[in-house]
């Protein structure tokens, strides 16, 4: 275990460390975003009630107000939906939901965007010309609007009775698709930095084949700034989805998203309860602003040339 | 500038050949315009008939241009929905969205403009921390939780606004405008705001940042030197150096107004173009759907070109060579 405590000891020395100590707001920051991570992952072990078990929901609970207003209980302690469901236990369940479906679809941008970007950067010539051209005509829209789209027309084309089960792979596949430009510009702008490099000339001459000087000898070099991209990318891809979700495009009511959980508590707002969509409103920015946060820091600590 | 047009004009075709390609698709393949016409209960015959009146024994590419024809036209077809042709429903709609759409930015502007000069200027002062503050939460929070909190503030509790519609319409010609009345302005006021929200923090940001870079240029310190007053080096010398980037971001911005009025008119119920094809996604019409595609690829490769155009007209930099 020395070799642990050894690289322990030297990430409390670096500067980096430093900076993240003598920050209040983004440890503050920090600290929720764990928080927020832990009640979604341990939704189950920590959740008073399961929204998801029938057996549980009493009729006679729907829609009670909070537990400090009159008429609420402490049994459920942020109120209960129109179905009897407990917020509070929905509000970590669907944030799990909306953690999984952003995480996966940064994850799934930043494959295509740095696989397109290695290959605009290191090919050169039509390839390059290609995807860029293909990136250029992407962003003159706004990634919630060519995620609305893939995610419409998936919606219509899909036989009826997969719609729900393929729902989740639907979200990832149009937030992922419509955000990887941004990925593939920067590795693409770092490749064509690094090829020229001699490391590069030395692996070429060793008659190394060119798929793994790209992959096992650049890539790696290029990784760093998409890094903290992909940071700010996962407060987006949350909020895109959330969006989606909304409009009644993202996550089915049979497994509820942050997003979800406010459409189907907005109908309820003009008579008053408001508890059943604006609490997982407030999940839901407290969570893409410690995103946020920790990403900007991020940004300015490792790239500042990023801005 | 002929090359620098000549580029940009190259783009503008790409981007419109990508997206009548998409439309085309959307139009084509996945919905079958022979149904569109005829109805499901047509007999071979009639279906092989008008397969042939249409073009639709022709290659893809004939038909692709005799789309592109058509919708140059603003011909899309007849709505599968309510049996109508595409190009009504849209013209119908385009005023409430477009109304809308141009309130937010004014507002934006008439709003973030001054409070980006402000916080520039004074960036201890109180005021400046809470505004600033407030733009964080601004930039974060999601627009339908805004416009809900605003529902619930105005409309439930207060009981000041209506939460949906837009109010009495006045027509002129084909346009209906709810500028004209008290109760169109009224239901203007919170889809604005909601939709503002945004682009007022990020305006207000941008003017700061610009400043707050420009005050530290050599102009200003001999603008300073010279004896000119504080009022003519910040409004004269500071702000207009500022704003040329504002004018590219509020012009981009437009675009994306567009398509976060698809939100704002989902909560607020206000009846444009969002609605519309929010409307055509639960109900399958592609006619609909393609036609919409078309128009937002189409007023967004007009609102780059006119940033750009602006851009050459502002910045004379931008005129040499």
């Amino acid at each position: 275990m020395t070799w642990l405590t050894g690289i322990l000891k030297d990430w409390a020395a670096s500067d980096f460390a430093w900076r993240f100590r003598t920050s209040p707001p983004v440890i503050f920051a920090t600290v929720v975003f764990l928080a927020l991570i832990f009640c979604a992952a341990a939704a189950d072990i920590i959740a008073p009630h399961n929204p998801f078990d029938p057996a549980t929901l009493e009729i006679m609970d729907s829609r009670l107000p909070p537990a400090w207003l009159e008429g609420g209980t402490t049994k459920y302690l942020l109120g209960t939906d129109e179905q009897g469901r407990d917020i509070l236990s929905s509000i970590f369940y669907g944030m799990r939901i909306s953690l999984l479906v952003g995480l996966a679809a940064v994850l799934f941008s930043v494959t295509i965007g740095v696989l397109l970007g290695l290959a605009a950067g290191y090919f050169g010539g039509w390839v390059d010309a290609l995807i860029m051209r293909l990136g250029d005509v992407q962003l003159s829209f706004p990634t919630i609007m060519i995620a609305f789209f893939i995610d419409g027309v998936a919606k219509i084309v899909m036989p009826v009775a997969m719609r729900e089960e393929m729902r989740f792979y639907v979200v990832i596949l149009a937030i992922g698709v419509a955000d990887w430009v941004q990925f593939a510009r920067t590795v693409r702008a770092s490749t064509m930095v690094e090829r020229r490099k001699d490391y590069v000339a030395a692996a070429r001459i060793s008659k190394v084949s060119g798929a793994r000087i790209v992959l096992t000898h650049i890539l790696p070099n290029t990784i760093g700034p998409v890094l903290v991209l992909a940071t700010l990318g996962l407060g987006v891809a949350i909020l895109t989805e959330a969006i989606l979700s909304f409009l009644g495009l993202g996550m089915p009511p049979s497994q509820p998203s942050l997003g979800t959980l406010i459409r189907a508590g907005n109908d309820l707002l003009l008579s008053g309860e408001w508890w059943i969509s604006l609490f997982p409103g407030a999940a839901l920015v407290l969570l893409v602003l410690s995103v946020n946060m920790v990403g900007d820091w991020l940004r300015d600590v490792l790239n500042p040339r990023l801005r | 500038m002929i090359s620098l047009l000549a580029t940009r004009l190259t783009s503008v075709v790409l981007v419109m050949l990508v997206v009548s390609g998409l439309s085309f698709c959307v139009f084509n393949f996945l919905g079958d315009p022979v149904n569109n016409i005829l109805g499901v209960n047509a007999t071979l015959e009639q279906r092989e008939e008008l397969r042939v009146a249409l073009g639709l024994d022709q290659t893809t590419i004939v038909q692709f241009w005799r789309f592109v024809e058509r919708a140059a036209v603003g011909d899309f077809g007849v709505s599968y929905r309510n049996r109508q042709p595409v190009i009504d429903l849209m013209l119908v709609r385009l005023p409430a969205t477009l109304e809308l759409v141009l309130t937010a930015t004014l507002t934006a502007l008439l709003i973030g403009i001054p409070m980006g000069i402000y916080t520039a200027l004074r960036p201890k002062g109180l005021l400046s921390r809470i505004v600033q503050l407030v733009s964080l939460l601004g930039i974060s929070m999601p627009q339908f939780l805004i416009g809900m909190l605003l529902i619930l503030i105005f409309s439930v509790e207060l009981r000041w606004l209506s939460a949906f519609g837009r109010g009495e319409t006045v027509r002129i010609g084909w346009w209906t405008t709810g500028l004209l009345t008290v109760s169109g302005l009224k239901a203007l006021i919170m889809p604005t705001i909601t939709l503002a929200v945004f682009q007022i923090s990020m305006i207000m940001r941008l003017v700061r940042g610009e400043m707050l870079e420009v005050f530290r240029a050599d102009f200003i310190k001999f603008a300073r030197a010279r004896g000119l007053s504080d009022r003519a080096v910040y409004l004269t010398h500071a702000l207009r150096n500022s704003l040329l980037p504002v004018i590219t971001v509020v012009g981009l911005q437009i675009g994306s107004l567009i398509a976060f009025a698809i939100v704002v008119e989902a909560v607020f119920q206000w009846p444009g173009m969002g609605l519309l094809i929010l409307q055509a996604i639960e109900f399958a019409d592609f006619p609909v759907m393609s036609a919409y595609l078309a128009f937002v690829g189409f007023s967004f490769v007009m609102i780059n070109l006119i940033v750009d155009l602006t851009y050459l007209l502002v910045d004379p930099r931008m005129r040499v060579k």
